[in-house]
Protein backbone atom coordinates (compact mmCIF):
# COMPACT_ATOMS: atom_id res chain seq x y z
CA UNK A 1 0.00 0.00 0.00
CA UNK A 2 2.01 2.87 -1.14
CA UNK A 3 0.71 6.25 -1.78
CA UNK A 4 -2.45 7.95 -1.16
CA UNK A 5 -4.01 6.68 -4.16
CA UNK A 6 -5.27 3.73 -2.70
CA UNK A 7 -8.65 4.24 -0.10
CA UNK A 8 -7.72 1.47 2.50
CA UNK A 9 -10.93 -1.38 1.72
CA UNK A 10 -11.66 -4.14 3.99
CA UNK A 11 -8.74 -6.14 2.37
CA UNK A 12 -6.30 -3.87 3.62
CA UNK A 13 -3.59 -4.73 6.22
CA UNK A 14 -4.44 -3.41 9.71
CA UNK A 15 -1.71 -1.13 10.89
CA UNK A 16 1.57 -2.95 12.22
CA UNK A 17 1.67 -4.18 15.87
CA UNK A 18 4.62 -4.56 18.44
CA UNK A 19 5.58 -8.58 18.69
CA UNK A 20 2.83 -9.75 15.78
CA UNK A 21 4.37 -11.33 12.38
CA UNK A 22 1.70 -10.63 10.80
CA UNK A 23 -0.92 -7.62 9.87
CA UNK A 24 -3.71 -10.35 9.80
CA UNK A 25 -6.92 -11.15 11.75
CA UNK A 26 -6.29 -14.44 13.03
CA UNK A 27 -3.02 -13.69 14.72
CA UNK A 28 -4.43 -10.50 16.81
CA UNK A 29 -7.00 -12.85 17.72
CA UNK A 30 -4.48 -15.57 19.13
CA UNK A 31 -2.45 -13.22 20.70
CA UNK A 32 -4.65 -11.44 22.60
CA UNK A 33 -5.82 -14.71 24.12
CA UNK A 34 -8.96 -15.36 22.71
CA UNK A 35 -9.94 -18.81 21.67
CA UNK A 36 -9.58 -18.77 18.17
CA UNK A 37 -12.07 -21.04 15.64
CA UNK A 38 -10.80 -21.91 11.71
CA UNK A 39 -11.99 -23.63 9.18
CA UNK A 40 -11.17 -25.92 6.05
CA UNK A 41 -12.66 -24.20 3.43
CA UNK A 42 -13.19 -26.64 0.27
CA UNK A 43 -11.96 -25.21 -3.16
CA UNK A 44 -14.35 -24.98 -5.68
CA UNK A 45 -13.64 -27.20 -9.52
CA UNK A 46 -14.39 -24.02 -11.14
CA UNK A 47 -13.11 -20.88 -12.50
CA UNK A 48 -15.49 -18.86 -10.68
CA UNK A 49 -14.93 -16.60 -7.71
CA UNK A 50 -18.87 -16.84 -6.71
CA UNK A 51 -17.81 -19.82 -6.12
CA UNK A 52 -15.31 -19.13 -3.70
CA UNK A 53 -17.53 -16.24 -2.24
CA UNK A 54 -20.51 -18.82 -1.75
CA UNK A 55 -18.47 -20.90 0.27
CA UNK A 56 -17.02 -18.98 2.77
CA UNK A 57 -20.37 -17.21 3.24
CA UNK A 58 -21.38 -20.37 5.22
CA UNK A 59 -18.58 -19.85 7.73
CA UNK A 60 -19.94 -16.29 8.38
CA UNK A 61 -19.67 -14.97 12.34
CA UNK A 62 -18.45 -18.50 13.20
CA UNK A 63 -14.68 -18.54 12.33
CA UNK A 64 -11.39 -16.12 12.64
CA UNK A 65 -9.85 -17.55 9.66
CA UNK A 66 -10.40 -20.25 7.00
CA UNK A 67 -7.43 -22.47 5.71
CA UNK A 68 -7.89 -22.60 1.20
CA UNK A 69 -6.65 -26.26 1.02
CA UNK A 70 -3.93 -26.79 -1.71
CA UNK A 71 -4.22 -29.60 -3.63
CA UNK A 72 -6.03 -31.88 -0.56
CA UNK A 73 -5.73 -35.20 -0.67
CA UNK A 74 -3.79 -35.07 -4.01
CA UNK A 75 -6.87 -33.90 -5.83
CA UNK A 76 -6.67 -30.68 -8.47
CA UNK A 77 -9.08 -27.98 -7.47
CA UNK A 78 -8.63 -23.85 -7.68
CA UNK A 79 -5.53 -23.13 -6.59
CA UNK A 80 -4.83 -21.92 -2.67
CA UNK A 81 -3.49 -18.91 -4.02
CA UNK A 82 -6.23 -17.62 -5.81
CA UNK A 83 -8.52 -18.64 -3.71
CA UNK A 84 -6.73 -16.89 -0.58
CA UNK A 85 -6.37 -13.38 -2.67
CA UNK A 86 -9.89 -13.45 -3.85
CA UNK A 87 -11.33 -14.15 -0.13
CA UNK A 88 -8.94 -11.35 1.41
CA UNK A 89 -10.06 -9.04 -1.33
CA UNK A 90 -13.19 -9.05 0.58
CA UNK A 91 -11.64 -8.67 4.16
CA UNK A 92 -11.70 -12.34 5.47
CA UNK A 93 -8.27 -13.69 6.98
CA UNK A 94 -7.48 -16.65 4.96
CA UNK A 95 -4.72 -19.16 5.69
CA UNK A 96 -2.56 -19.98 2.21
CA UNK A 97 -1.86 -23.92 2.38
CA UNK A 98 1.29 -24.51 0.43
CA UNK A 99 2.03 -28.33 -0.28
CA UNK A 100 5.67 -29.60 -1.39
CA UNK A 101 4.33 -32.01 -3.19
CA UNK A 102 3.21 -29.67 -6.50
CA UNK A 103 6.16 -27.16 -6.66
CA UNK A 104 9.74 -26.92 -6.33
CA UNK A 105 11.47 -24.10 -4.37
CA UNK A 106 11.41 -21.14 -6.91
CA UNK A 107 7.42 -21.69 -7.11
CA UNK A 108 6.82 -21.60 -3.73
CA UNK A 109 8.74 -18.41 -2.97
CA UNK A 110 7.19 -16.51 -5.51
CA UNK A 111 3.91 -17.48 -4.86
CA UNK A 112 4.57 -16.78 -1.03
CA UNK A 113 5.38 -13.20 -2.58
CA UNK A 114 2.36 -12.81 -4.70
CA UNK A 115 0.28 -13.85 -1.83
CA UNK A 116 1.89 -11.56 0.60
CA UNK A 117 1.61 -9.02 -2.46
CA UNK A 118 -2.70 -9.38 -2.48
CA UNK A 119 -2.60 -9.33 1.50
CA UNK A 120 -2.20 -12.86 2.61
CA UNK A 121 -1.26 -12.86 6.28
CA UNK A 122 -1.22 -16.75 7.50
CA UNK A 123 0.62 -19.78 5.40
CA UNK A 124 -0.05 -23.24 6.51
CA UNK A 125 3.63 -25.36 5.42
CA UNK A 126 2.34 -28.98 4.60
CA UNK A 127 5.00 -31.46 2.90
CA UNK A 128 1.41 -32.61 1.12
CA UNK A 129 -0.01 -36.19 0.62
CA UNK A 130 1.61 -38.70 -2.13
CA UNK A 131 0.18 -38.13 -6.10
CA UNK A 132 -1.06 -41.60 -6.04
CA UNK A 133 -3.91 -41.01 -3.52
CA UNK A 134 -5.22 -38.75 -5.56
CA UNK A 135 -6.95 -38.28 -9.03
CA UNK A 136 -3.88 -37.75 -11.09
CA UNK A 137 -1.73 -40.59 -9.84
CA UNK A 138 0.68 -40.95 -12.86
CA UNK A 139 2.17 -36.87 -11.74
CA UNK A 140 5.21 -36.28 -10.75
CA UNK A 141 5.59 -36.09 -7.30
CA UNK A 142 8.20 -32.73 -6.57
CA UNK A 143 8.70 -32.72 -2.69
CA UNK A 144 11.78 -30.41 -3.07
CA UNK A 145 11.31 -29.27 0.55
CA UNK A 146 9.40 -30.77 3.16
CA UNK A 147 7.26 -28.86 5.76
CA UNK A 148 10.03 -28.35 8.05
CA UNK A 149 12.41 -26.48 5.29
CA UNK A 150 9.39 -24.94 3.73
CA UNK A 151 8.64 -22.78 7.22
CA UNK A 152 11.89 -22.52 7.79
CA UNK A 153 12.38 -20.39 4.12
CA UNK A 154 9.11 -18.61 4.60
CA UNK A 155 10.83 -17.48 7.76
CA UNK A 156 14.43 -16.58 6.24
CA UNK A 157 12.21 -14.65 2.99
CA UNK A 158 10.25 -12.32 6.38
CA UNK A 159 12.83 -12.30 8.75
CA UNK A 160 16.00 -11.89 6.67
CA UNK A 161 14.29 -10.29 3.65
CA UNK A 162 15.95 -13.00 1.41
CA UNK A 163 15.80 -15.74 -1.39
CA UNK A 164 16.78 -18.92 0.19
CA UNK A 165 19.70 -18.20 -2.66
CA UNK A 166 20.60 -15.33 -0.65
CA UNK A 167 19.32 -13.14 -3.38
CA UNK A 168 17.82 -10.14 -1.46
CA UNK A 169 13.94 -9.23 -1.15
CA UNK A 170 13.19 -5.88 -1.03
CA UNK A 171 9.90 -5.82 0.57
CA UNK A 172 9.65 -9.10 2.60
CA UNK A 173 6.17 -10.87 3.11
CA UNK A 174 4.59 -10.14 6.66
CA UNK A 175 3.22 -13.95 6.98
CA UNK A 176 1.77 -15.90 10.56
CA UNK A 177 3.71 -19.01 10.36
CA UNK A 178 2.45 -22.03 10.39
CA UNK A 179 2.48 -26.11 10.46
CA UNK A 180 0.38 -29.45 11.07
CA UNK A 181 0.88 -32.24 13.23
CA UNK A 182 -0.92 -35.73 14.40
CA UNK A 183 -0.69 -36.30 17.48
CA UNK A 184 -2.55 -39.82 16.10
CA UNK A 185 0.57 -40.93 14.10
CA UNK A 186 3.53 -43.02 15.29
CA UNK A 187 6.01 -42.51 16.73
CA UNK A 188 3.99 -41.07 19.35
CA UNK A 189 7.12 -40.35 21.87
CA UNK A 190 8.58 -38.24 18.54
CA UNK A 191 5.62 -35.75 18.26
CA UNK A 192 6.45 -33.50 20.61
CA UNK A 193 9.66 -33.72 19.96
CA UNK A 194 8.87 -33.12 16.31
CA UNK A 195 6.52 -29.96 17.70
CA UNK A 196 9.96 -28.46 18.94
CA UNK A 197 11.78 -28.69 15.56
CA UNK A 198 8.60 -27.34 13.65
CA UNK A 199 8.85 -24.27 16.35
CA UNK A 200 12.19 -24.05 15.53
CA UNK A 201 12.12 -24.16 12.18
CA UNK A 202 9.63 -20.91 12.47
CA UNK A 203 6.03 -22.19 13.51
CA UNK A 204 4.32 -20.21 15.19
CA UNK A 205 0.79 -21.75 15.17
CA UNK A 206 -0.22 -25.81 14.96
CA UNK A 207 -3.05 -27.11 13.57
CA UNK A 208 -3.40 -30.41 13.68
CA UNK A 209 -5.25 -33.75 11.75
CA UNK A 210 -8.61 -34.48 12.96
CA UNK A 211 -8.15 -35.67 16.34
CA UNK A 212 -11.07 -38.59 17.99
CA UNK A 213 -8.76 -39.42 20.44
CA UNK A 214 -8.96 -37.22 23.08
CA UNK A 215 -6.49 -39.48 24.77
CA UNK A 216 -3.73 -39.10 21.96
CA UNK A 217 -4.17 -35.13 22.28
CA UNK A 218 -4.23 -35.26 26.03
CA UNK A 219 -0.43 -36.61 26.43
CA UNK A 220 0.54 -35.26 23.16
CA UNK A 221 0.16 -31.51 24.93
CA UNK A 222 1.35 -32.54 28.55
CA UNK A 223 4.71 -33.60 27.06
CA UNK A 224 4.56 -30.74 24.96
CA UNK A 225 4.22 -28.78 28.37
CA UNK A 226 6.83 -30.54 29.68
CA UNK A 227 8.91 -29.51 26.79
CA UNK A 228 8.34 -26.12 27.59
CA UNK A 229 6.75 -25.85 24.25
CA UNK A 230 3.10 -24.01 24.61
CA UNK A 231 4.36 -20.97 25.67
CA UNK A 232 6.24 -20.50 22.16
CA UNK A 233 3.44 -22.10 19.95
CA UNK A 234 -0.61 -21.50 19.18
CA UNK A 235 -1.75 -24.71 18.81
CA UNK A 236 -5.35 -25.30 17.42
CA UNK A 237 -6.51 -29.09 17.43
CA UNK A 238 -8.54 -30.65 14.27
CA UNK A 239 -11.54 -31.66 14.54
CA UNK A 240 -14.49 -32.81 12.18
CA UNK A 241 -18.11 -34.31 11.99
CA UNK A 242 -18.28 -37.56 10.98
CA UNK A 243 -21.33 -38.32 8.70
CA UNK A 244 -21.91 -42.35 9.79
CA UNK A 245 -20.41 -45.29 10.68
CA UNK A 246 -19.78 -46.30 7.65
CA UNK A 247 -18.09 -43.00 6.39
CA UNK A 248 -15.95 -43.48 9.77
CA UNK A 249 -14.79 -47.06 9.26
CA UNK A 250 -14.09 -45.94 5.44
CA UNK A 251 -11.88 -43.96 6.50
CA UNK A 252 -9.97 -45.53 9.44
CA UNK A 253 -9.73 -48.04 7.20
CA UNK A 254 -8.14 -45.87 3.83
CA UNK A 255 -7.16 -42.59 5.02
CA UNK A 256 -3.41 -42.74 6.29
CA UNK A 257 -3.12 -41.16 9.93
CA UNK A 258 -6.43 -40.42 11.24
CA UNK A 259 -7.39 -42.81 13.84
CA UNK A 260 -10.82 -42.87 14.77
CA UNK A 261 -11.42 -44.97 18.38
CA UNK A 262 -14.13 -48.03 18.40
CA UNK A 263 -15.83 -45.88 20.96
CA UNK A 264 -16.91 -43.10 18.70
CA UNK A 265 -18.06 -45.69 15.93
CA UNK A 266 -20.35 -47.47 17.91
CA UNK A 267 -22.16 -44.62 18.75
CA UNK A 268 -22.29 -43.71 15.49
CA UNK A 269 -23.92 -47.17 14.53
CA UNK A 270 -26.04 -47.10 17.51
CA UNK A 271 -27.72 -43.69 16.50
CA UNK A 272 -31.06 -42.97 15.01
CA UNK A 273 -29.68 -40.12 13.34
CA UNK A 274 -25.90 -40.85 12.35
CA UNK A 275 -25.17 -37.70 10.70
CA UNK A 276 -26.35 -35.32 13.62
CA UNK A 277 -24.49 -38.23 16.36
CA UNK A 278 -21.78 -37.09 14.30
CA UNK A 279 -22.09 -33.12 14.63
CA UNK A 280 -22.87 -33.59 18.67
CA UNK A 281 -19.72 -36.24 19.07
CA UNK A 282 -17.95 -32.95 17.33
CA UNK A 283 -19.39 -30.86 19.51
CA UNK A 284 -18.57 -33.10 22.25
CA UNK A 285 -15.04 -33.20 20.93
CA UNK A 286 -14.50 -29.32 20.88
CA UNK A 287 -15.72 -29.05 24.45
CA UNK A 288 -13.12 -32.00 26.02
CA UNK A 289 -10.64 -29.94 23.69
CA UNK A 290 -11.04 -26.10 24.56
CA UNK A 291 -10.49 -27.76 28.36
CA UNK A 292 -7.00 -29.26 27.61
CA UNK A 293 -4.34 -27.06 28.87
CA UNK A 294 -2.55 -25.15 26.34
CA UNK A 295 -5.23 -25.28 23.39
CA UNK A 296 -5.60 -22.15 21.80
CA UNK A 297 -8.76 -22.56 19.62
CA UNK A 298 -9.53 -25.54 16.99
CA UNK A 299 -9.46 -26.21 13.67
CA UNK A 300 -12.79 -27.24 11.81
CA UNK A 301 -12.84 -29.85 8.42
CA UNK A 302 -16.25 -30.61 8.25
CA UNK A 303 -15.44 -31.96 5.12
CA UNK A 304 -18.62 -32.40 2.80
CA UNK A 305 -20.72 -30.69 6.07
CA UNK A 306 -19.44 -27.40 5.79
CA UNK A 307 -23.15 -26.06 6.41
CA UNK A 308 -22.97 -27.62 9.64
CA UNK A 309 -19.91 -25.25 10.99
CA UNK A 310 -21.81 -22.39 12.22
CA UNK A 311 -24.21 -24.92 14.17
CA UNK A 312 -21.38 -26.67 15.66
CA UNK A 313 -19.67 -23.75 16.42
CA UNK A 314 -22.60 -22.26 17.95
CA UNK A 315 -23.27 -25.32 20.29
CA UNK A 316 -19.93 -26.29 21.56
CA UNK A 317 -20.54 -22.59 23.10
CA UNK A 318 -16.30 -21.74 22.89
CA UNK A 319 -16.53 -17.99 21.30
CA UNK A 320 -18.10 -17.34 24.03
CA UNK A 321 -21.06 -14.55 22.89
CA UNK A 322 -18.01 -13.15 20.03
CA UNK A 323 -18.90 -13.02 16.83
CA UNK A 324 -15.85 -13.24 14.34
CA UNK A 325 -15.25 -10.71 11.77
CA UNK A 326 -17.23 -11.33 8.52
CA UNK A 327 -17.78 -9.11 5.48
CA UNK A 328 -20.38 -6.69 6.76
CA UNK A 329 -20.78 -7.52 10.46
CA UNK A 330 -20.21 -3.61 11.22
CA UNK A 331 -23.96 -3.04 9.17
CA UNK A 332 -25.24 -5.86 11.13
CA UNK A 333 -24.36 -4.38 14.14
CA UNK A 334 -25.19 -0.90 13.77
CA UNK A 335 -29.02 -2.25 12.38
CA UNK A 336 -29.45 -4.26 15.54
CA UNK B 1 18.18 -53.93 0.35
CA UNK B 2 15.19 -53.52 2.68
CA UNK B 3 16.71 -56.23 5.47
CA UNK B 4 20.12 -54.62 5.75
CA UNK B 5 18.55 -51.38 6.19
CA UNK B 6 16.39 -52.52 8.82
CA UNK B 7 19.78 -54.47 10.52
CA UNK B 8 21.68 -51.24 9.72
CA UNK B 9 19.39 -49.19 12.01
CA UNK B 10 19.09 -51.86 14.80
CA UNK B 11 22.55 -51.45 15.04
CA UNK B 12 22.95 -47.33 14.40
CA UNK B 13 25.47 -47.46 17.77
CA UNK B 14 27.60 -49.86 16.50
CA UNK B 15 27.84 -47.94 12.94
CA UNK B 16 27.97 -44.76 14.58
CA UNK B 17 31.12 -45.79 16.59
CA UNK B 18 32.37 -47.12 12.84
CA UNK B 19 31.85 -43.42 11.50
CA UNK B 20 33.72 -41.65 14.45
CA UNK B 21 36.46 -43.59 13.72
CA UNK B 22 36.39 -43.69 9.82
CA UNK B 23 35.80 -39.58 9.71
CA UNK B 24 38.86 -38.94 11.16
CA UNK B 25 41.25 -41.41 9.38
CA UNK B 26 39.64 -40.01 6.09
CA UNK B 27 40.67 -36.72 7.45
CA UNK B 28 44.12 -37.49 7.70
CA UNK B 29 44.55 -38.83 4.26
CA UNK B 30 43.75 -35.58 3.17
CA UNK B 31 47.23 -34.85 2.18
CA UNK B 32 47.37 -38.20 0.25
CA UNK B 33 44.04 -37.55 -1.59
CA UNK B 34 45.06 -34.14 -2.21
CA UNK B 35 47.81 -35.25 -3.93
CA UNK B 36 45.93 -38.21 -5.87
CA UNK B 37 43.55 -35.20 -6.81
CA UNK B 38 39.84 -34.90 -5.79
CA UNK B 39 38.94 -34.69 -9.52
CA UNK B 40 40.30 -37.65 -10.09
CA UNK B 41 39.11 -40.04 -7.37
CA UNK B 42 35.48 -38.65 -7.34
CA UNK B 43 34.45 -41.69 -9.97
CA UNK B 44 36.25 -44.73 -7.91
CA UNK B 45 35.13 -43.42 -4.68
CA UNK B 46 31.58 -42.62 -5.62
CA UNK B 47 31.72 -46.11 -6.68
CA UNK B 48 32.76 -47.66 -4.02
CA UNK B 49 30.47 -45.31 -1.98
CA UNK B 50 27.82 -46.74 -3.59
CA UNK B 51 28.06 -49.91 -3.27
CA UNK B 52 28.91 -50.07 0.27
CA UNK B 53 25.99 -47.39 1.41
CA UNK B 54 23.50 -49.23 -1.02
CA UNK B 55 23.55 -52.55 0.49
CA UNK B 56 23.58 -51.21 3.88
CA UNK B 57 21.45 -48.38 3.86
CA UNK B 58 19.93 -48.12 0.42
CA UNK B 59 21.71 -45.08 -0.26
CA UNK B 60 20.10 -42.99 -3.10
CA UNK B 61 23.24 -40.93 -3.29
CA UNK B 62 21.33 -37.53 -2.96
CA UNK B 63 25.15 -36.26 -2.22
CA UNK B 64 24.28 -34.67 1.41
CA UNK B 65 24.30 -37.85 3.86
CA UNK B 66 22.48 -36.94 6.80
CA UNK B 67 22.93 -40.68 8.34
CA UNK B 68 24.15 -39.75 11.21
CA UNK B 69 21.46 -37.47 12.17
CA UNK B 70 18.66 -39.64 10.95
CA UNK B 71 19.23 -42.95 13.21
CA UNK B 72 21.00 -44.53 10.57
CA UNK B 73 17.99 -44.54 8.19
CA UNK B 74 18.50 -43.42 4.71
CA UNK B 75 15.61 -40.46 4.82
CA UNK B 76 15.91 -40.16 0.69
CA UNK B 77 14.22 -43.79 0.78
CA UNK B 78 10.69 -41.62 2.02
CA UNK B 79 8.69 -41.56 -0.96
CA UNK B 80 8.08 -37.88 -0.26
CA UNK B 81 12.24 -37.65 -0.03
CA UNK B 82 10.81 -35.57 3.77
CA UNK B 83 14.50 -34.88 5.12
CA UNK B 84 12.62 -33.77 8.22
CA UNK B 85 10.21 -36.54 9.17
CA UNK B 86 8.52 -38.62 10.09
CA UNK B 87 5.00 -36.69 8.24
CA UNK B 88 1.75 -37.41 9.37
CA UNK B 89 0.13 -40.06 7.20
CA UNK B 90 2.42 -43.03 9.27
CA UNK B 91 0.19 -45.73 9.85
CA UNK B 92 -0.75 -47.12 13.16
CA UNK B 93 1.43 -49.83 12.62
CA UNK B 94 4.47 -47.83 12.26
CA UNK B 95 4.49 -48.36 8.13
CA UNK B 96 4.25 -45.81 5.19
CA UNK B 97 1.28 -44.44 3.82
CA UNK B 98 2.48 -44.57 0.14
CA UNK B 99 4.02 -48.02 0.38
CA UNK B 100 2.38 -49.90 2.68
CA UNK B 101 4.54 -52.95 3.26
CA UNK B 102 7.15 -50.60 4.12
CA UNK B 103 7.81 -49.27 8.01
CA UNK B 104 8.09 -45.65 7.92
CA UNK B 105 12.11 -44.80 7.25
CA UNK B 106 11.16 -41.72 10.08
CA UNK B 107 9.82 -44.61 12.73
CA UNK B 108 13.04 -46.32 11.59
CA UNK B 109 14.76 -43.41 12.22
CA UNK B 110 13.66 -42.28 15.30
CA UNK B 111 14.21 -46.61 16.89
CA UNK B 112 17.87 -45.54 15.52
CA UNK B 113 18.59 -42.67 16.52
CA UNK B 114 17.24 -43.65 20.43
CA UNK B 115 20.27 -45.63 20.91
CA UNK B 116 23.02 -43.64 19.11
CA UNK B 117 25.26 -41.57 21.50
CA UNK B 118 24.34 -38.67 19.96
CA UNK B 119 20.28 -39.38 19.16
CA UNK B 120 19.71 -35.80 19.51
CA UNK B 121 21.03 -35.02 15.88
CA UNK B 122 17.91 -35.94 14.91
CA UNK B 123 16.53 -32.79 16.31
CA UNK B 124 18.39 -30.22 13.92
CA UNK B 125 16.32 -29.05 10.39
CA UNK B 126 18.21 -30.56 7.79
CA UNK B 127 18.16 -27.78 5.03
CA UNK B 128 17.07 -28.66 1.62
CA UNK B 129 18.62 -31.12 -0.93
CA UNK B 130 21.23 -29.53 -2.93
CA UNK B 131 20.69 -31.23 -6.04
CA UNK B 132 23.90 -29.89 -7.89
CA UNK B 133 25.22 -32.52 -5.39
CA UNK B 134 22.84 -35.94 -6.24
CA UNK B 135 25.36 -38.64 -7.40
CA UNK B 136 28.89 -37.12 -6.15
CA UNK B 137 30.62 -38.79 -3.24
CA UNK B 138 29.47 -37.35 0.27
CA UNK B 139 32.50 -38.94 2.00
CA UNK B 140 34.71 -36.70 -0.34
CA UNK B 141 32.85 -33.61 0.34
CA UNK B 142 33.21 -34.20 3.91
CA UNK B 143 37.11 -34.55 4.19
CA UNK B 144 37.65 -32.04 2.29
CA UNK B 145 35.03 -29.58 4.47
CA UNK B 146 36.16 -30.76 7.75
CA UNK B 147 40.08 -30.51 7.06
CA UNK B 148 39.38 -26.85 5.70
CA UNK B 149 37.52 -26.15 9.34
CA UNK B 150 40.10 -28.24 10.75
CA UNK B 151 42.68 -25.90 9.02
CA UNK B 152 40.75 -22.87 9.67
CA UNK B 153 40.66 -23.67 13.76
CA UNK B 154 44.44 -23.74 13.49
CA UNK B 155 44.87 -20.95 11.97
CA UNK B 156 42.99 -18.45 14.47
Amino acid sequence: MTGAQFEPGPGSPLPPQEGHASRGRLERVLRSGKFAVTAELAPPDSALAADVYERARMFDGYVDGMNATDGSGAHCHMSSVAMCALLTNIGYSPVLQISCRDKNRIAIQGDVLGAAAMGVSNVLCLSGDGVQVGDHPEAKPVFDLDSMSLLETIRIMRDESRFLSGRPITSPPEMFLGAAENPSAPPFDMRPHRLAKKIAAGAQFIQTQYVFDIEHLRQFMARSRDLGLLEKVFILPGVGPLASARTALWIRNNVPGIHIPDAIIKRLEGASEPKQEGRRICVELIQQISEIEGVSGVHIMAYRQEEAVGEIVQQSGVLDGRVPWYPGCELQSNSA
Amino acid sequence: MYRFRQWSVTNSRRLEAVYRNFEPLLIRLHPVLKLLGYGRLEKPVRVIEQAVKGLMFDCQMCGKCALSSTGMSCPMNCPKSIRNGPCGGVRLNGHCEVIPEMRCVWVEAWRGSQQMRDGQAIQQVQIPVNHLLKGSSSWLRVVRHEFAAHEGEKNQ
